[in-house]
């Protein structure tokens, strides 16, 4: 089975979010990256099935010569092959990056075999935008299920399972398929020590996309007024439990 | 000229708030159109909330019965929508940025070729035909104001904001019922639903009145008996943050945060959780905000309303033996 999982380079954000002096991106001097939380699921559900059906798992990043770090970690966890399309840096909207990632897919499919299933996590952390997956889906004219939580493959067939509004909703169709999953769906593994000797040696494959604009321009960044307060302190370790009764029966949350 | 607006109901029949709030915004821009507003519903014709849209000023209602369409069958919508938008000539389509409307507007720009401004707080029409936008970001830890030029604006609108009180009295108009009964491809039934009732814990976490939640410095899966019992005394349930999930702790169903569920309790007790910011996205909109941890510097201690400086595992036994004594 030939899977191929898309994963997203984004800041690692801790305390708080500082955006640039001219407004348009978040600082990232002093944060690290990392894949986005839901993609991280998508790598470990790849290699999952590859070690069932046997295959290739491989992971593509549309980003900047730094997202190979993203690509090795994957790799690390069980991904076989890396793919980067690079970018000199500009943000790229999803109508533009799912065309990239379509001719990826169409030029694995070319010589063959092609790819079974596409992975994709349900939405990048940093845009949110909820469309990659679809319009690539849409371009090559598979079947596509979003925000899925469970997802089982029988032969030829997908099944997969979202919750919507206290309701699962489970979606059956062939492949080959794009799937987006969520956050949830598996436990991803850690690497092991061997896993990233091997990330680390890998050789990736890399092509320069065109980049394109989509009608949608950002024109910048801002965090919103939030509030911000330093908590009045009840006291100190169980001491502290008569005064917090207290407010609890003064909050109106007490039985 | 109209816009659009796709429609959720709730289980009750009801508008669903999130569509409420998707409709504020659409009517907005009806209003500095044409003024007219079509709320686009895929439900039984016969069971329309229809003085709920003649209240959020809806002028058309258009129903796609489901006879045509069993089941939530995301291309098929996104098909009926596009083709309503070439039909009307719609400047606008307008959804809640549910799983559903988000994910039946990205089918909507991937056939129109169109872009989505996914997530947007408030959008206007500028004279020159372009749309001033503002959007979220990281979960809400960020706005993008943005500009949008297309042809019809694909716009998803965030589904937890504060909904506009008492706005919509000041509309009331008659909408008028249409049938829609749509040519579908069989394309666009590939993908379908079949739904079953689910007993997952995410939609009581959801709701809860009060949510006790517990992070790292629970200190691992057997740490979670005391505030369990706590959560139950109070009448609400646990949540989690991520580093408890990732850990394997607890499962994912718990946890709070961006990449888990929003919750808007009464009261949110964080017991040994630092407060990054992807998990304040998720507990920010509760009502009060009372912290337990070691650190009185952590991050939680700047939007929390009150503290105890405290190890959990003192504190919340203490405070579980207090709250059976008060009775």
């Amino acid at each position: 089975m030939e899977i191929l999982v898309c994963v997203k380079r984004v800041p690692q954000v801790g305390g708080r979010i500082v955006i640039t002096p001219d407004g348009q991106d978040v600082e990232t001097r002093m944060s690290g990256f990392a894949m986005s939380p839901h993609e991280e699921c998508a790598v470990e559900e790849a290699v999952r099935l590859t070690q069932r059906f046997g295959g290739t798992a491989v992971v593509l990043t549309l980003g900047p010569p730094e997202a190979a770090e993203q690509l090795r970690e994957a790799l690390a966890i069980g991904a076989g092959h890396g793919i980067l399309l690079e970018t000199d840096g500009r943000e790229w909207g999803p109508i533009a990056t799912a065309a990239a990632i379509t001719e990826a897919v169409r030029r694995k499919a070319a010589p063959g075999p092609g790819y079974d299933l596409l992975l994709f996590g349900n939405e990048a952390a940093d845009t949110g935008d909820y469309q990659v997956g679809v319009r690539v889906a849409e371009s090559l004219g598979w079947p596509c299920a979003t925000g899925i939580k469970q997802l089982e493959i029988d032969g030829a067939t997908v099944r997969a399972r979202r919750e919507y509004r206290g309701t699962a909703e489970t979606f059956e169709f062939g492949l080959p398929a794009v799937v987006t999953v969520k956050e949830g769906i598996n436990l991803p593994r850690y690497p092991s020590l061997p896993g990233r000797l091997r990330a680390k040696r890998a050789v990736l494959e890399q092509h320069q996309p065109q980049w394109s604009a989509d009608g949608l321009r950002k024109t910048g960044l801002r965090v919103p007024a939030e509030r911000r307060q330093q908590a009045t302190v009840l006291g100190s370790g169980p001491d502290a439990v008569p005064a917090l009764v207290r407010m609890l029966e003064e909050l109106g949350v007490l039985r | 000229m109209s816009v659009l607006c796709l429609t959720e109901l709730d289980a009750t029949g009801s508008v669903a708030s999130t569509s409420l709030r998707a409709l504020a915004l659409a009517r907005g821009l009806a209003a500095a159109g044409t003024g007219q507003l079509a709320a686009v519903v895929f439900g039984p014709a016969d069971q329309l909330p229809l003085d709920e849209l003649g209240r959020a000023a809806v002028t058309d209602v258009y129903a796609v019965p489901p006879d045509h369409l069993a089941g939530y069958a995301p291309r098929a919508w996104a098909s009926v929508l596009a083709g309503m938008i070439a039909q009307a000539g719609a400047t606008a389509l307008v959804a809640a940025a549910t799983d559903r409307g988000s994910e039946v507007m990205a089918y909507v720009g991937a056939i129109t070729g169109q872009p989505v401004a996914a997530n947007c707080l408030s959008a206007e029409s500028a004279a020159d035909g372009t749309y001033q936008l503002v959007r979220q970001r990281w979960g809400g830890l960020l706005l993008e104001d943005a500009v949008l030029e297309a042809t019809a604006a694909l716009l998803t609108v965030v589904p937890d904001t504060p909904p506009e009180e008492n706005e919509a009295a000041l509309h009331t108009t008659e909408p008028a019922l249409h049938l829609h009964r749509p040519e579908l491809t069989d394309a666009d039934l590939v993908v379908r639903a079949a739904e079953t009732a689910d007993h997952g814990g995410g939609a009581s976490l959801a709701t809860a009145r009060v949510v006790v939640g517990g992070g790292r410095g629970v200190g691992g899966p057997d740490g979670f008996a005391p505030l369990e019992e706590l959560a139950s005394l109070l009448g609400g349930v646990v949540g989690v943050s991520r580093v408890v999930t990732s850990q394997g702790w607890r499962p994912h169903s718990q946890q709070v945060g961006q990449t888990g569920t929003k919750i808007t309790p009464e009261l949110y007790l964080a017991c040994g959780i630092s407060g990054a910011i992807q998990h304040m996205a998720g507990c920010g909109s509760a009502k009060h905000i009372v912290a337990v941890n070691t650190d009185p510097a952590a991050p939680i201690m700047s939007r929390a309303d009150y503290a105890v400086i405290g190890d959990l595992a003192e504190v919340i036994p203490a405070l579980v033996a207090a709250l059976k004594d008060r009775g």
